[in-house]
């Protein structure tokens, strides 16, 4: 079953910095294996490095989360965060070390946290990539898959998953106005905007990890409500 | 597609530890990525502080030291460096008369050289910001603005010019905004460059056809057309140029190679450059011709006009001592 949809509302705060250190090793994994489609995406529309940039960032996060585990989830997001800017360089450090990093002061040292306590502290970091980007939605940005999970998120995973894969598929007929891509004008019409697909892989693996997390403890015989 | 490497993952660090061993002149930090001039911080001076994505060689590294850049950091190839490099370059350079960081006006490089400023700010260092943004294929003020392309060449030299000479960073700061803002290039790729992560061409680009209003990281350009001789693409060119620059002074004029055209065509290329600037009224003042702002192993060439005053050009006259321009000392 999939977790915060029937056994509760998504408001029990019952996601670990455990939970979150699953997340993002699943997040880095999704990345390794999907680098060469990013990378491809990246070429039609920009300077085919997507993959390879967002691949070295998040080796470095699990690495970072291996060595050193934070205990809240708070931590492990603005870790991450920083991370990220440390090491992925170009506009997606900066882009995504803000999302993790806005999330998790959001979070605080609250040592779980509910779904939609996640749900809003996203919001706020997909706020801030925003104002960093100086872009808003429809202007075939990563905004495109995140904005709608965010509003998913606060009814299940699954729909922030569906969501975000959803919006990215949604930047093929736009125009980029943002961006690398923004420079091909019309050009950029009929390709999926790179750091639209690489959210969904985000958001697509904090669904899996909810998964997991639910069937782990269906399994031991505790109850989804856990998560 | 055969690269001189050895892995592509090592190709920035290899080229840095070249540098390293063959520029004493130098202090190259190979795995913090900066390159520094031997003598920073110099008394008294303000520091410069430029960086971007590696392939445009000698873009940044090779324009570090007196007249110039005081140090450079270098990202991945075509990828931003990180705030982490600037903020340690900018400690390096400053000698409590601030620092001024010249940026090319890409995203990635603009955030993070915005996040590096807050950095350094907290660290104390007065920090200003110029961002170069001078490429004429693409409209002022839509999307993201135009991209910094050539024009970065004539900022980090006038500024560096200005710096040597002891001005204060408010100074410093007027004269590369004042480069910056009236610069203009335009390229153009008769074939596409090659990544080493990628290890082949970036973007498809037929036989027979050339790509106008191309950037310098092996994105496509704006438009493409049936392949044009040497004279047409300098009148196509230098029309663009003048019909968005109208300089009323004379100009200083950068005849670019991408990286993989030969200098026997880039010559070629600058005397029908040359042609179309005086059949237009345009005078040139000093030109250099050679491989400056490059992308790669891209077949193309780009020119970029810069409009000089008699100060700015006797700025561009003092002494300048960097791997890759070097006059006067």
């Amino acid at each position: 079953m999939e977790p915060g949809t029937d056994r509760d509302e998504g408001t029990e705060p019952t996601l670990d910095a455990d939970f979150f250190i699953r997340w993002l090793d699943a997040a880095a994994a999704a990345v390794a294996r999907d680098a060469d489609r990013l990378t491809e995406l990246d070429a039609a529309i920009g300077d085919a490095d997507h993959g390879s940039n967002l691949n070295r960032g998040f080796a470095a996060v699990t690495r970072r989360l291996t060595e050193k585990p934070p205990n809240a989830p708070g931590a492990v997001l603005t870790g991450a965060g920083r991370t990220l800017i440390s090491s992925v360089g170009g506009a997606s450090g900066p882009l995504y070390g803000t999302l993790l990093r806005r999330a998790g002061k959001e979070l605080g040292d609250a040592p779980r946290v509910s779904r939609v306590q996640l749900a809003e502290a996203l919001r706020s970091g997909v706020g801030a990539v925003a104002e960093l980007g100086g872009a808003g939605g429809g202007d075939k940005t990563m905004l495109d898959a995140l904005q709608p999970a965010v509003e998913g998120l606060t009814r299940s995973f699954g729909a922030a998953a569906t969501a975000a894969e959803e919006g990215a598929l949604a930047t093929v007929p736009l125009r980029a106005r943002r961006g690398r891509a923004a420079y091909l004008g019309d050009r950029s019409i009929g390709h999926q905007d790179p750091g639209a697909a690489s959210s969904a892989l985000l958001i697509g693996a904090l669904a899996d990890t909810a998964t997991r997390a639910a069937d782990d403890d269906g399994h031991r015989g505790n109850g989804a409500d856990r998560v | 597609m055969k690269m001189l490497i050895n892995v592509p993952e090592r190709v920035v660090e290899d080229a840095l530890r070249g540098m390293a061993a063959v520029h004493p002149e130098l202090t190259v930090d190979v795995a913090n990525r900066v390159v520094v001039r031997r003598d920073a911080p110099v008394a008294n001076k303000v520091g410069l502080v430029s960086g971007g994505g590696s392939g445009h060689e000698p873009l940044h590294g090779g324009f570090v030291g007196p007249g110039m850049l005081d140090a450079a950091c270098p990202g991945e190839v075509f990828t931003s460096p990180v705030p982490d490099q600037m903020v340690r370059a900018a400690a390096a350079v400053d000698s409590g008369e601030g620092v001024l960081f010249i940026v090319k006006n890409y995203t990635g490089d603009v955030l993070n050289f915005e996040m590096a400023a807050e950095l350094a700010a907290e660290e104390g260092i007065r920090v200003e910001t110029v961002t170069v943004s001078d490429d004429v294929a693409l409209a002022a003020g839509e999307g993201s603005g135009r991209r910094g392309t050539g024009g970065t060449l004539f900022v980090e030299r006038l500024a560096g010019a200005v710096a040597e000479a002891g001005a204060p960073l408010e100074r410093v700061t007027e004269v590369a905004r004042r480069v910056a803002d009236s610069c203009r290039s335009f390229g153009v790729a008769l074939a596409p460059c090659s990544t080493p992560a990628r290890g082949g061409p970036t973007f498809d680009l037929p036989e027979g056809e050339l790509e106008l209003g191309i950037g310098i990281h092996g994105e496509p350009g704006r438009e493409r057309r049936g392949m044009m001789t040497s004279g047409e693409i300098a009148d196509a060119t230098v029309d663009a140029l003048v019909n968005d620059l109208r300089p009323d002074e004379p100009v200083l004029v950068l005849v670019n190679g991408m990286g993989a055209t030969p200098l026997l065509e880039l010559y070629g290329y600058a005397s029908e450059v040359m042609r179309a600037l005086g059949e237009r009224s345009v005078v040139p003042a000093r030109t250099l011709v050679g491989d400056y702002v490059t992308s790669l192993d891209m077949a193309g060439c780009s020119v970029t006009l810069c409009p000089v005053d008699e100060e700015l050009l006797r700025l561009w006259e003092t002494p300048v001592r960097t791997p890759a321009l070097r006059w006067g000392a």
